[in-house]
């Protein structure tokens, strides 16, 4: 009958053109509805601001609050998106689609992870090196924090593709991922804030900015995979 | 013997705790248009999903071409093409990106062929609109636009004529007629009767199930 018949044409895995096509239509996604990015922007500012105003504006007080400060505020901030990371694939069908593809939806789940790093994480690190300043935290600290941030920013991405992923479907899912994602962000927020407090005093601090890039590439390597599972599994 | 591209081997289908279907056999041989018939809630769309790969059965099985679909992910799902509830449109695209980022992900369709379908779904002149800005109907279009490009044997149609007027009515039935008869397969689910010419629907039919 027809099993001689070819199926398709091309059926080869292409996880390269899947990654590449991917992040494009994120990134494009994103620009499209600027809100979601300048939202937690506007979230981090008030945060910082609202510290000095609450705990004490003395530069003493501000240098040693500066660095927690600024990493809590970016933390709190980037975890505003992942809710819509797969909530809304899910309500318009787009997601169904992704799976049905037969593609690597590792591929996918990566592009995703770094598209979410590129539009959440990296304006907040920006911004932070700014804050810094007003923070009175020494200029030779800036390049300390944007790097912890990224590296930290991007453990956050990647954990918290792998919480959306398994709330897919959950109706706000917003308070449910923030507790799946915070207490494994602990170990992070230790090292990266660490990492800064002890720029400012010019300490040694390869060891922290060491730690945060281990853990930076094991989620890289566990968390698209992870992802994908957890989709899979939500769909069901 | 005869072997059917697709096969389903005593499935079990179930939403929650509740067995929608039991034991279903179902061979589709090319040509064959399958319709499921049954009342809201009695698992049509939980039956194609399950077709489709996307939930496994409660037990049973789905085979391509006489091997479990588990095993050919990439094969199957370049066979299929899957029309759901939603369209599977990004509101912030515009219609034309959505239908061409599968070409990234599927096989690649020409403009040609893109402008033909366009048009033969009357929605080529809304194809820079972006798909938030599409009524009902013409979002249901463009989602059908993505199964008629596909070139997939294997049509999983859920409710294919919401929404459609009566000229978009007829030109999804002369579409599934024309790839019925080019020996494609379609499965799908409908709550009107579906009358086709020159082509034989086979019905499904199913009540929903009392039992726990």
């Amino acid at each position: 009958m027809m099993s001689d018949k070819p199926v398709a044409d091309t059926i080869e895995l292409r996880p390269f053109a899947t990654f590449r096509a991917m992040l494009w239509r994120e990134l494009k996604l994103a620009f499209r509805r600027p809100s979601d990015l300048i939202n937690p922007l506007f979230f981090f500012a008030i945060v910082v601001t609202l510290f000095p105003v609450a705990v004490s504006p003395l530069p003493d007080v501000l240098k040693v609050l500066g660095p927690g400060v600024v990493w809590v505020a970016v933390l709190l901030a980037a975890l505003l998106p992942l809710n819509g990371l797969f909530g809304q694939d899910h309500e318009d069908g787009t997601l169904e689609h992704y799976v049905l593809s037969g593609q690597s939806l590792v591929a996918m789940c990566f592009a995703k992870i770094v598209a979410l790093w590129l539009v959440s994480v990296l304006p907040l690190v920006i911004v932070s090196a700014v804050v810094a300043q007003s923070y009175l935290l020494p200029s030779s600290v800036v390049p300390i924090l944007v790097t912890s941030l990224s590296l930290g920013g991007y453990s956050l991405c990647a954990l918290g593709a792998v919480a959306a992923g398994l709330t897919v479907g959950v109706q706000r899912a917003s308070a449910l991922i923030a507790l799946l994602v915070l207490p494994l962000m602990i170990p992070v927020i230790i090292f990266g804030a660490r990492a800064v407090s002890l720029a400012a005093v010019e300490a040694s601090l390869s060891g922290a900015l060491d730690m945060l890039l281990a853990i930076a590439i094991l989620t890289s390597l566990f968390a698209p995979i992870a992802t994908a599972a957890a989709v899979r599994i939500s769909l069901e | 013997m005869t072997e059917f591209p697709l096969s389903l081997r005593d499935i079990v289908v179930s939403r929650g705790e509740r067995c929608l279907l039991r034991g279903l056999h179902l061979d589709v041989a090319p040509g064959d248009l399958v319709h499921l018939v049954g009342p809201n809630g009695c698992g049509k769309t939980s039956l194609l999903r399950v077709i489709a790969g996307l939930s496994p059965p409660q037990s049973g099985e789905v085979l391509w071409h006489g091997e479990p679909i588990v095993g050919q992910r990439l094969r199957y799902a370049q066979s299929i093409a899957w029309l759901s509830h939603q369209p599977g449109l990004k509101a912030d695209l515009s219609l034309i990106e959505n239908l061409t980022f599968d070409n990234a992900l599927r096989r690649r369709v020409t403009a040609a062929q893109l402008d033909d379908t366009l048009i033969g779904l009357g929605i080529a002149s809304r194809r820079d609109v972006r798909a938030g800005g599409l009524s009902a109907g013409q979002r249901r279009r463009a989602a059908l636009a993505r199964v008629l490009m596909s070139d997939a044997p294997l049509w999983l149609l859920d409710e294919p004529l919401t929404n459609l007027d009566t000229t978009g009515r007829a030109f999804v039935l002369s579409q599934l007629q024309s790839h019925a008869a080019a020996g494609g397969m379609i499965v799908f689910a409908a709550h009107t009767d579906i009358v086709i010419a020159n082509t034989a629907v086979r019905r499904l039919e199913w009540e929903v199930s009392d039992d726990e």
